[in-house]
């Protein structure tokens, strides 16, 4: 579990995380939802400690991250694994080197050993047999796949996933996001996956998180997020046809 | 001022919360290999025709019966091995290599690569920007070797090609009057400029912040910071060691 209380983040004078307390929960695909450019990449980015807040504090399972030592945030960071918004795949390795790589860095695995485990995760993510492909070589939707068998290799007890699914087509998007959902029961990781994709909020939403200018406005999960009583929620939800549709038929 | 104190904050990240030795050694070899041959061309092409030029214009300069033509030589290796190899070639590998680290190390950091090894757990700074301060530190002055023996080479070709000099007086020359300690000198300089380079570009392609236009600009940025530095250091290098 993670718990995150208070975080603020100004840049360049302007306030873009206006204090926000929240939890996400093991086991579970937390979700952290809202328009654009509200904050939601800070504040992952705050929570893994890829920018620092102003204030706040984050624990993972009780583990205080900015009041600790550094080996103890080495120790935390090293159960994290991040899917970033543009894959970020080093782009002068092949995907098997690709997702070697922390392998490589943070474990002393025979060379046979890393090379089942990563075929095991590329297996995962459906790309068996594009080992020696380059980056540049990939579509989109790969490299997002690719980015998320790296974020697994290390069997990280914390997946975080920010847009998974944007610029996907709908198949490949849900593929991700029933993917995200396994790897989450079948590790049983703490699993937060950012998105403004509403489909995917009511396919695998299991603890959702609502952002809006900063601020937290409602937090629950896909089987109230229908009638959740948030002005601002609902506004953002109502520009998706479909949820127009399931929303009328639940009233 | 700000600059030179986050500059200072990055040089000891980098050197501070290492990974294993092993994991550097392939990484220097893999950026020396890069940086070798990335520069090798533009270094042979460029310190052929100086010392080529420097050789004609002493020739020009000295036109006077008293002077015996052996200085031509004497005056090409001074200059070269003091000065055009260490430091102007510096300028060159700033021009080059500078600007290749700059703009990579950009180029990972507006793509998140740099996050993403920062949220391993691995400290960014030493896993990438190490490695290229190391291998610029081992491959520069080797080339800044290659770079004194083909200028010399070079105004030998042209000094014997212009009927200057003879070939018998050059090498005379090349051999009269000459200090060991020119050399050292120019071996100082050489280690001095590979660090300001590459620590200098690697800075700038660090802190990029976003996109593909800000990369462009720090790799300028990288080349015209690092000749202010390399001149800066050139004259008080000059001050230290010859006064
Ligand atoms: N390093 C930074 N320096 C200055 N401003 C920043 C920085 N990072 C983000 N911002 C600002 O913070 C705001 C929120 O950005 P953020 O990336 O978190 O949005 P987002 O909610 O993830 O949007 P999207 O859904 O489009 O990814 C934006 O207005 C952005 O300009
Ligand atoms: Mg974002």
């Amino acid at each position: 579990m993670i718990e995150f209380k208070n975080i603020k983040k100004q840049f360049n004078g302007k306030q873009i995380l206006k204090g926000i307390d929240g939890t996400f929960e093991k086991g579970k695909v937390n979700q952290l939802i809202g328009a654009s450019g509200t904050g939601k990449s800070v504040l992952l980015k705050c929570i893994v400690g890829l920018v620092t807040p102003d204030e706040g504090t984050v624990e993972f399972d009780g583990r205080d991250f900015y009041n600790s030592d550094r080996e103890t945030r080495k120790g935390i960071r090293r159960e994290i694994g991040m899917l970033f918004q543009g894959s970020a795949l080093f782009d002068s390795k092949t995907v098997e080197e690709n997702v070697r790589f922390p392998l490589d860095l943070l474990t002393k695995m025979s060379p046979e050993e890393k090379l089942e485990k990563v075929n095991f995760c590329l297996e995962r993510v459906e790309l068996e047999n594009s080992n020696k492909k380059m980056p540049s070589e990939l579509s989109g939707g790969m490299k997002k796949r690719v980015g998320i068998a790296r974020a697994i290799v290390m069997n990280s007890k914390y997946l975080f996933c920010d847009e998974p699914n944007s610029g996907l087509d709908p198949m490949t998007s849900i593929t991700i996001d029933n993917l995200i959902k396994e790897i989450t029961d079948e590790f049983n990781t703490t699993t937060i996956v950012v998105t403004h994709d509403m489909n995917s909020v009511v396919e695998i939403g299991e603890n959702i998180i609502y952002l809006f200018e900063g601020e937290k406005k409602w937090q629950g999960d896909k089987s109230n997020i229908m009638q959740a009583d948030c002005k601002e929620l609902e506004d953002f939800m109502m520009s998706s046809k479909l949820v127009r549709e399931a929303r009328a038929h639940w009233k | 001022m700000k600059l030179l104190g986050r500059y200072v904050i990055f040089l000891g990240q980098m050197f501070t919360q290492r990974e294993p030795f092993k994991v550097y050694v392939r990484l220097v070899i893999e950026e020396c290999y890069k940086i070798g041959v990335g520069s090798v061309f533009i270094f042979v092409l460029v310190s052929t025709f100086m010392g080529a030029v420097t050789a004609v214009q002493t020739a020009y300069n000295l036109l006077s019966p008293f002077i015996p033509d052996y200085v031509i030589s004497l005056v090409t290796r001074d200059m070269a091995i003091l000065e055009l190899a260490p430091t102007i070639m510096a300028i060159v590998f700033a021009g080059k290599v500078g600007s290749n680290l700059a703009s990579e190390l950009g180029t990972m950091r507006i793509t998140e690569q740099i996050d993403a090894i920062e949220v391993m757990g691995i400290n960014s700074t030493s896993y990438l920007v190490l490695p290229k301060v190391i291998a610029s530190l081992i491959v520069y002055p080797l080339l800044v070797i290659l770079a004194a023996g083909l200028m010399i080479y070079g105004g030998y070709i042209a000094g014997i090609f212009t009927e200057v000099i003879t070939k018998e007086e050059y090498i005379y020359g090349l051999r009269a009057d000459f200090l060991e300690f020119n050399v050292a000198f120019a071996l100082i300089k050489a280690f001095v400029f590979a660090f300001l380079v590459s620590s200098i570009s690697s800075f700038w392609g660090f802190y990029t912040q976003g996109g593909a236009l800000e990369v462009g600009q720090a790799s300028t940025k990288a080349v015209t910071t690092s000749c202010i530095a390399i001149l800066t250091a050139d004259y008080l290098l000059a001050q230290l060691l010859l006064t």
